[in-house]
């Protein structure tokens, strides 16, 4: 696991992510402007939905489709009521703050699905096509939770329906599926077609973008650090494992491959900054934006990138024996 | 140069409201509005900037109408309503306006 986890740590796309990082600390004035940022969202997911796609036309889907996707709701339902019980147990942090936080927790970051789905390749392992729906699919539930938690302390807002149509079509969503569609209809034939633009780039460009994610991690530790407690960063280094753990026994336990299995680990551990937040701010405005967004951006996210994302695939090669 | 007295209410607030903030003034008869991106500021919640929000949910924007004196308190009534729980400011000044039948 040291040899993963240091060609991880050393692999360009980490070096750029502590590049951003480092130079956001350090007060630099570097930034990616806002639309070349969200350009780079597009063709990530966009390339990460269609080379999905493509696999899963090669090899076809069968049962395992619908378990991953069923496990994957599941965990995104129950992760949040286990980082409630910790927040509550290990921070000072208010059922409110601590309800918002734990529905990121049990949400995903395709951010780090999309690195993850780097690493895991580069380690040799060919994850199953069909892991970019169980993505897709692992964005809401959690939310349902989160809502249910607070609705308990009766300062949760209703769930109108435009906010559940703004969660399931949002863009990522949308972009995800859409490109996942487009490479099962078109299959080898297509990618070949397109290879240029979405093979070749493709971790050039993840490079740059998480240069620009190390930015955004950096500025919000620098500004949200403050409003957190010890026992909410123990929380925000505990509780991916926790979910990590938690897709590797459920991957292993319906059968994915090793590269499967690490991803569905790689979901389970990582936290939304993106869904979530955007969900949080209309159904619970009193909840404080600067706790989840710290914790979900500047502490998990770097965590999994940086010595997660090998724990994990060192999680599926155990429970798979592979 | 004729001018018309009006009112001027900016209410700025955080990005995923604007369309729930704008559908309000609809419903309340307000016929136009302006939405202006905000970059940064500071308030109550600390500082705050446009660089480095991942995602809209950390954005804010500024909804700009300029109407006629008699339509503010049904502006406000229905502003407020959307905007009560959440992050912004909502503030009215006094303007002159040309051609008042726009407003």
């Amino acid at each position: 696991m040291l040899d993963l986890a240091a060609a991880n740590l050393l692999s360009p796309i980490v070096l750029s992510f502590a590049l951003g990082l480092i130079a956001a600390l350090a007060r630099s004035d570097l930034s990616v402007p806002e639309a070349v940022a969200k350009g780079l969202s597009i063709y990530l997911l966009f390339a990460i939905g269609f080379k999905g796609g493509v696999a899963v036309a090669e090899h076809g889907v069968g049962l395992s489709l619908g378990l991953a996707i069923g496990a994957g709701v599941a965990m995104s339902f129950v992760l949040p009521f286990i980082a409630f019980g910790l927040l509550r147990g290990m921070s000072r942090m208010g059922p409110l703050d601590a309800a918002a936080v734990a529905a990121h927790y049990g949400s995903i970051s395709i951010v780090t699905f999309v690195a993850g789905t780097s690493v895991v390749e580069a380690a040799g392992f060919k994850p199953e096509g069909f892991m970019v729906a169980v993505a897709a699919a692992m964005e809401a539930p959690a939310i349902l939770s989160a809502l249910w938690l607070a609705a308990r302390t009766g300062k949760a807002g209703g769930v109108e329906p435009g906010l559940w149509r703004e969660i399931m079509l949002n863009g990522s969503i949308v972009l995800l599926i859409g490109a996942f569609a487009i490479g099962w209809i078109t299959g080898p034939k297509g990618l070949s077609e397109v290879a240029p633009l979405l093979v070749a780039p493709f971790k050039g460009v993840l490079c740059l973008f998480l240069l620009d994610m190390g930015l955004v991690a950096g500025r919000g530790l620098r500004g949200g650090g403050k409003v957190l407690d010890r026992g909410a960063i123990v929380f925000a280094l505990v509780m991916p494992l926790i979910g990590g753990a938690a897709g590797a026994i459920l991957g292993a336990g319906i059968g994915l491959s090793t590269g499967g299995i690490a991803l569905l680990a790689i979901l389970g551990a990582s936290g939304s900054y993106i869904a979530v937040p955007a969900a949080m701010r209309v159904a619970m405005p009193e909840a404080n934006p600067s706790i989840y967004l710290t914790l979900s951006l500047g502490v998990t996210f770097p965590f999994n990138l940086t010595i997660g994302l090998p724990i994990y695939l060192w999680m599926a090669q155990t429970v798979s024996g592979g | 140069m004729l001018t018309h007295k009006a009112k001027r209410v900016e209410i700025t607030i955080e990005a995923v409201m604007e369309g729930r903030l704008t559908a309000a003034l609809t419903k309340a008869g307000v016929t136009g509005w302006t939405v202006l991106p905000v970059l940064g500021g500071s308030g109550r919640s600390g500082a705050w900037s446009r660089e480095g929000q991942v995602s809209r949910a950390g954005g804010m924007v500024q909804v700009v109408c300029l109407i006629r004196p008699e339509r503010l308190d049904g502006l406000l009534t229905a502003a407020f309503a959307v905007v009560e729980r959440h992050i912004g400011v909502v503030s009215v000044t006094d303007c002159d306006v040309l051609r008042a039948e726009r407003f």
